[in-house]
C-alpha cells in the first residue's frame, strides 16, 4: 500500500474554503506516526541467526544475514509497494512463498532464500515480468546496468512459455521533459518512480492509470515532470523505461571511469560519482551518503556537466584593445605583474574576489598572496560582498548549518527565513519534506512565497515579520516556543539584504533567550543555509575585508571564479584579472584571463554548508593549457615578488590546517560547543545592535534554479530545462534530435 | 534466343508494407491517457449544482476531515451523473479541488474503475453482460440483437442519433436471471430477442419500461412454478395436541 500524503498548493486552497471548513495542515499526515520500536528480534535466515530491529522487513533481515534477495520494487528509501514479487522467499510453516519486502521479520522465523521452491518462484516471476518486456537490450540505454537484465541472467529461466500471438503489451511513451527519457514498453510497473515523485520529490502528478494489463505509469494529462530532483527516477528505474535524455546513447556503463567526487552546484556538497570517458565527463551519478545527500542529487548537479564542454577558457588571454589575444602562461603572468605595477595599486587597493566555484585551496593561496601584497581587501562575489558579512566570521556557528543535514529530520518546528531550500539546497528540501510527511513537523516561512513541496505557515515577507515572530505574535511563533527541537534556517540571502543586520540581531537575541531549546549540547537550532559551494570555506578562512579595506576603491582586481560581480562595481581604470574555467561574465571584465580547472578536473577541498570538509577528485584532465587554480596563484606569486611558501598541494593543506584544522579534517563534522555558540550569538547581537530596518521584502536569491553558475549557464541541458520549467516553453529537444537524422535520410 | 530466357518485364508493384512484427495489435478497450479534445479539455467549466453540492457535502461529512479524499468515488459518481453520464477531465479536476487532493490521485481512481466513462456516452447506456452464465444463456444473441437493432453498430459504439451507447460488460450479479442487460441504472433480465427489442424501443420513445425479468416471472423464482415446498405452509395451532389447539 502506498503511503501518499497530499501536499496542499497554496493556490488551490482558496476555492475550498467555502466547500468545507479548512483543515489545518497538521491533520493531513500519514496514518502511522508512531516511532520505530527499538526492541530487536532474532530469526534464522538460511541457517544463520540474525538479529534485526523489530519492524524491519524480512528482506532487510535477509540482507543482514548476507543472503541477497533479488528485487525490483523494493527500495529502502521509499515506501513498500510489494508488487514485483521478485523477492519471494520461503518461510517455515508458510504454505506459499512470501514477498519478503512486504513481510515483517518475525522473531524465531526460519527463512530460506535459496531453496528449490524459491528458485522456482523466482523463475516464474521473471517469466511473467519478461512476458511483456521488449527484447531490445542492444539498443537500450540501461544495458549493462539493468536490474532486469542482471537478474534474469542470474535468477531467470532459459525459456518462456509465453508465445502470445498478439505480441507484447505496447504503451505509448510519455514526455517528462528535457531530462527524463521514457520508453514505457520496457516498464515493469515497479512504481519506484511514482513513489519517489510523490514522497521525496513532492511531484504528486506522477501515478498509475488504468488497471491490469493496461496499467501504465504517467501523468494522465500531458505534463512535464517539474521537479528539481527528477533525475533520480532514472537511477531508481530498475529497467530502461526511464533513462537520461542528455546521456542517451552516449556511452555504455562499462566504458566509463568512475571517480568519487563532490558536487559544487550548491553548498550541500552532495557526494557524486563522476563517470568519464577519456577527457570528457559523460555523466554524474549520486553516491550514497546518509550524512549529506542520502541517495539523491539535484538535477543541476546531475545534468549541468555538459556545461563543462562549452565556453571554456583553454589558454591564457590578454586583452589588447577590445579583443582578447591568446598568450603563453609566461606572457600572461608577466602581463599581470606589469598591470599590477602600472596600476599603482598599493595596500588595500589590491582587491581579490572569490566567486561561487572557487575551491578552498585556491582561496587560501589567493588570500595569502593578497595579504603578502599588503592588502586586506578580500571580497566575496555576492551582493554586499565587498563588506564583511553581518554575522562576522569569528565564530563558526554564526554562518554554518549547525543543525547538520540529517539533524533537520529531528526538528519538530522549522522556521525558514529568507530562503527557499527547494532551490538553494534541493536535497535538504527533500529531507524537510520527508520529516513533514512522517512526523508532525510544523514549518513557518518568512520571505517570498514559494512552492516548497510541503505546507507552511506564511508569516510575512520582511524584517517586520521576523520582529513579529520574535515577539511571539503569531500562532506559529507560540508553537515554535513550545517545540522540543526548534530549528531556524536563515538563508544566505539574508546577509545580502539591506535588513540583514536587523534580522540577524533579532534572531540572535531570540536564540539567546530560548537557549534551553535552541542551543543545547545535543541540538543547535540556529542554522544558516549557504547556497554557494565556496562560501563556507571562505568564511572559515576569513576571506572577508577589514572595515578599512572595504571602503577603498580598488585599482587592481583579481577575480577568482567570480562571475556574479556587478560590472559597475569595478572601476574603469582598474586592472582586472580573471581566473576561472568559463568565459562568463567575469572574463568579459578582465584585462587578463587565466584558464583554471573546473571541479571535475581538480582534486580539491570543498566545505559544505554544515562545515563538512570533503575532498573532490579529478576525473578528467583540465582542457588545453588550463591549470589547477592554486598552482596559477602560486606561479603568479613569484612574478609579483611575493612568493608563497608552498610548492605542492600537501604543504598547501598544511597551511590550511594552520588556518583552521576543520578545513582538512575530511568527512567529519566538528560541532561548536554551547558556550562558543552562545558567545558567537552575543557578538553577533552586539555587532548589529543599531541596525535600521528598511522594510524591504526578502526576495528569493535564485529565480532560475537551473542556471546559477558559469557551468550551468554554459550547459545546453540546463538551457532546455530553463525553457521547459522556468519559462514554460516547449523545449527544443525533439526538434534538435530530428535535424541531424533528416540529414542522413 | 537470349531474350526469351530473360524474365518478362512485369510492371513493378510498390513493395508491400513490411512491419517489424507480424502479430496483430491488441488494443485496450479505453485510452489511459488524456488527450485534449473540443468536448473534453480542462478549460470546459464544471461545477456541482447547488443540489449536488449539498449531497457532496453530505457525502464528505461521512469521513473524518483529514481523510476526506475517501469520498472520491461517490463524488466522481455524482459528477458523472451530473455530466450526462461521463466523467470528463473537468469533473475529475473539480473533484480533486473539492477534496484537496492532487488531481493525479483522482485520475488514478477514475481510470481504474471501468464504470467511470471517460468518453461521452449516449442518452441511454446499454450494458450487456457476457460473462459465463449469461453467455451460456445466449448473451451473444442479445448482443447481436441490440447491435442489429441499432443498425449494425459494434459494442462500444454510440448510435448516430446519440440516444444509445452499447457496451459489453462483465458480471452484473444477476446470473439467476441470465441473460441480462443494464440500461442506465436498471436491470432488464430474462431477455429474449423480442423482449430486448421491446425494451429498446420503449427507451427510444422516451418511456421507461418496467425493470426486472421480462419473461413475466417474479424476481428469480422458478419460471416453471414451485417444485418444492409447494404445499400450504402450516400455521400456528395446526398438528398440535388438543390442549394446545
Amino acid at each position: 500500500m502506498l503511503r501518499l500524503v497530499s501536499a496542499s498548493k497554496p493556490a488551490s486552497a482558496a476555492l475550498l474554503i467555502k466547500v468545507a471548513p479548512s483543515t489545518s495542515l497538521a491533520g493531513r499526515r500519514t496514518f502511522a506516526s508512531t516511532s520505530a520500536r527499538q526492541a530487536d528480534i532474532t530469526l534464522t535466515v538460511d541457517g544463520k541467526e540474525v538479529t534485526v530491529p523489530q519492524g524491519s522487513a524480512l528482506i532487510q533481515a535477509c540482507e543482514a544475514a548476507g543472503s541477497t534477495v533479488p528485487r525490483f520494487c523494493y527500495h529502502d528509501r521509499l515506501a513498500i509497494a510489494g508488487n514485483c514479487r521478485m523477492c519471494l522467499v520461503e518461510v517455515e510453516r508458510s504454505p506459499k512463498p512470501v514477498a519478503s519486502c512486504a513481510m515483517p521479520a518475525m522473531p524465531g522465523a526460519k527463512v530460506w532464500t535459496n531453496s528449490p521452491l524459491v528458485h522456482e518462484a523466482r523463475e516464474g516471476v521473471m517469466e511473467f515480468l519478461l512476458a511483456n518486456h521488449p527484447l531490445d537490450c542492444p539498443i537500450c540505454d540501461q544495458g549493462g546496468e539493468c536490474d532486469l537484465q542482471d537478474q534474469s541472467m542470474r535468477y531467470g529461466a532459459d525459456r518462456t512459455r509465453f508465445h502470445e500471438i498478439t505480441g507484447k503489451r505496447a504503451v505509448e511513451d510519455k514526455d517528462l521533459g528535457p531530462l527524463v527519457k521514457t520508453s514505457m514498453n520496457r516498464c515493469i510497473q515497479c512504481t519506484r518512480c511514482v513513489r519517489f515523485a510523490n514522497e521525496v520529490a513532492g511531484v504528486e502528478e506522477l501515478g498509475t492509470t488504468g488497471r491490469g494489463n493496461d496499467m501504465q505509469i504517467g501523468m494522465y494529462v500531458e505534463k512535464t515532470m517539474n521537479s528539481e530532483l527528477s533525475g533520480n527516477v532514472v537511477d531508481l528505474c530498475p529497467v530502461g523505461a526511464l533513462t537520461s535524455k542528455p546521456y542517451a546513447f552516449h556511452a555504455r556503463p562499462w566504458e566509463l571511469k568512475h571517480t568519487d567526487s563532490v558536487d559544487v552546484m550548491d553548498a550541500v556538497g552532495s557526494n557524486i560519482r563522476v563517470d568519464s570517458r577519456g577527457v570528457s565527463v559523460m555523466r554524474v551519478q549520486p553516491r550514497p551518503n546518509d550524512d549529506v545527500n542520502e541517495e539523491w542529487i539535484s538535477d543541476k548537479t546531475r545534468y549541468a556537466y555538459d556545461g563543462l564542454r562549452f565556453q571554456r577558457l583553454t589558454v591564457p588571454l590578454i586583452k589588447q584593445g577590445d579583443r582578447f589575444v591568446s598568450a603563453s602562461w609566461e606572457d600572461a603572468l608577466a602581463a599581470i605583474a606589469d598591470g599590477l605595477r602600472a596600476s599603482g595599486a598599493q595596500g588595500d587597493e589590491i582587491q581579490a574576489v572569490a566567486g561561487h566555484l572557487a575551491d578552498t585551496e585556491s582561496m587560501v593561496a589567493l588570500k595569502d598572496l593578497i595579504n603578502r601584497l599588503g592588502s586586506d581587501n578580500l571580497t566575496l562575489d555576492s551582493v554586499g560582498g565587498h563588506a564583511a558579512p553581518v554575522h562576522a566570521v569569528d565564530v563558526r556557528s554564526n554562518y554554518l548549518f549547525n543543525a547538520t543535514l540529517p539533524g533537520v529530520e529531528q526538528a519538530d518546528c522549522i522556521l525558514l527565513v529568507g530562503t527557499n531550500p527547494r532551490h538553494e539546497a534541493a536535497v535538504l528540501n527533500s529531507r524537510i519534506r520527508k520529516s513533514w510527511m512522517h512526523t508532525t513537523l510544523e514549518v513557518g516561512l518568512i520571505g517570498e512565497r514559494v512552492d516548497t513541496t510541503y505546507g507552511y505557515d506564511y508569516l510575512g515577507a520582511d524584517a517586520k515579520a521576523v520582529a513579529d515572530f520574535v515577539a511571539g505574535k503569531s500562532e506559529f511563533a507560540k508553537k515554535f516556543k513550545s517545540a522540543k527541537k526548534p530549528l531556524i534556517i536563515v538563508g544566505s540571502a539574508v546577509t545580502e539584504h539591506a535588513d540583514g543586520a536587523a534580522v540577524y540581531n533579532a534572531l540572535a537575541k531570540y536564540v539567546e533567550q530560548n537557549k534551553s531549546q535552541l542551543v543545547t549540547p545535543e541540538w543547535n537550532g540556529f542554522a544558516v543555509l549557504q547556497r554557494v559551494a565556496s562560501r563556507p570555506a571562505a568564511y572559515e578562512m576569513g576571506f572577508v575585508p577589514s572595515r578599512k579595506a572595504s571602503q577603498t576603491k580598488p585599482k587592481f582586481i583579481y577575480l577568482l571564479n567570480a562571475d556574479e560581480a556587478d560590472p559597475k562595481s569595478i572601476p574603469r581604470d582598474a586592472f582586472v584579472v580573471y581566473q576561472g574555467h568559463h568565459g562568463d561574465l567575469g572574463a568579459q571584465l578582465a584585462d587578463v584571463c587565466l584558464p583554471g580547472a573546473a571541479y571535475t578536473e581538480k582534486g580539491m577541498t570543498w566545505v559544505n554548508t554544515e562545515g563538512r570538509a570533503q575532498m573532490g577528485r579529478a576525473a578528467v584532465p583540465p582542457p588545453g593549457a588550463s591549470r589547477e587554480d592554486w598552482k596559477i596563484i602560486r606561479a603568479l606569486s613569484e612574478l609579483v615578488d611575493a612568493p608563497l611558501p608552498y610548492d605542492d598541494v600537501l604543504s598547501l593543506r598544511d597551511r590550511m590546517w594552520e588556518i583552521s584544522p576543520t578545513l582538512v579534517r575530511y568527512d567529519t563534522l566538528e560541532s561548536t560547543s554551547v558556550e562558543a555558540a552562545l558567545a558567537g550569538l552575543k557578538t553577533l547581537a552586539a555587532g548589529t545592535a543599531n541596525a535600521k530596518v528598511s522594510g524591504a521584502p526578502f526576495v528569493k536569491p535564485i529565480s532560475n534554479f537551473y542556471q546559477t553558475d558559469p557551468i550551468s549557464r554554459a550547459s545546453v541541458t540546463m538551457a532546455h530545462c530553463t525553457r521547459a520549467f522556468v519559462k514554460g516553453e516547449n523545449y527544443g529537444f525533439s526538434e534538435l534530435s530530428s535535424k541531424p537524422e533528416a540529414a542522413y535520410a | 534466343m537470349l531474350a526469351a530466357r530473360l524474365p518478362k518485364r512485369v510492371p513493378r508493384l510498390p513493395p508491400p508494407v513490411r512491419r517489424i512484427h507480424s502479430s496483430p495489435c491488441r488494443r485496450s478497450d479505453a485510452l489511459f491517457v488524456h488527450r485534449d479534445t473540443t468536448y473534453n479539455n480542462p478549460k470546459i467549466p464544471f461545477e456541482f449544482t447547488s443540489e449536488n453540492m449539498k449531497r457532496a457535502q453530505e457525502i464528505i461529512s461521512h469521513y473524518p476531515p483529514q481523510y476526506k479524499k475517501a469520498a472520491v468515488i461517490p463524488l466522481l459518481d455524482l459528477g458523472q451523473r451530473q455530466n450526462k453520464g461521463w466523467t470528463s477531465i473537468s469533473v475529475m479536476n473539480y473533484v480533486a479541488k473539492l477534496l484537496e487532493m492532487p488531481p493525479m490521485r483522482v485520475y488514478e481512481v477514475a481510470t481504474f474503475y471501468t464504470m467511470f466513462n471517460r468518453e461521452p456516452i449516449g442518452e441511454n447506456f446499454v450494458q450487456i453482460c457476457t460473462t459465463t452464465p449469461c453467455m451460456l444463456r445466449g448473451a451473444y444473441d442479445i448482443v447481436d440483437t441490440v447491435c442489429n437493432h441499432f443498425g449494425g453498430i459494434k459494442p462500444g459504439d454510440t448510435t448516430k442519433d446519440g440516444k444509445f451507447t452499447v457496451i459489453e460488460v462483465e458480471c452484473q450479479g444477476a446470473c439467476s436471471n441470465a441473460p441480462m442487460m443494464a440500461v442506465n441504472d436498471d436491470f432488464y433480465e430474462d431477455l429474449t430477442a423480442e423482449t430486448t427489442k421491446k425494451v429498446l424501443e420503449a427507451f427510444a420513445k422516451g418511456q421507461k419500461p418496467k425493470p426486472g425479468p421480462q419473461s413475466g416471472r417474479h424476481t428469480s423464482e422458478n419460471s416453471a412454478g414451485l417444485t418444492a415446498l409447494a404445499s400450504k405452509p402450516y400455521g400456528p395451532g395446526e398438528f398440535c395436541t388438543p390442549e394446545f389447539q
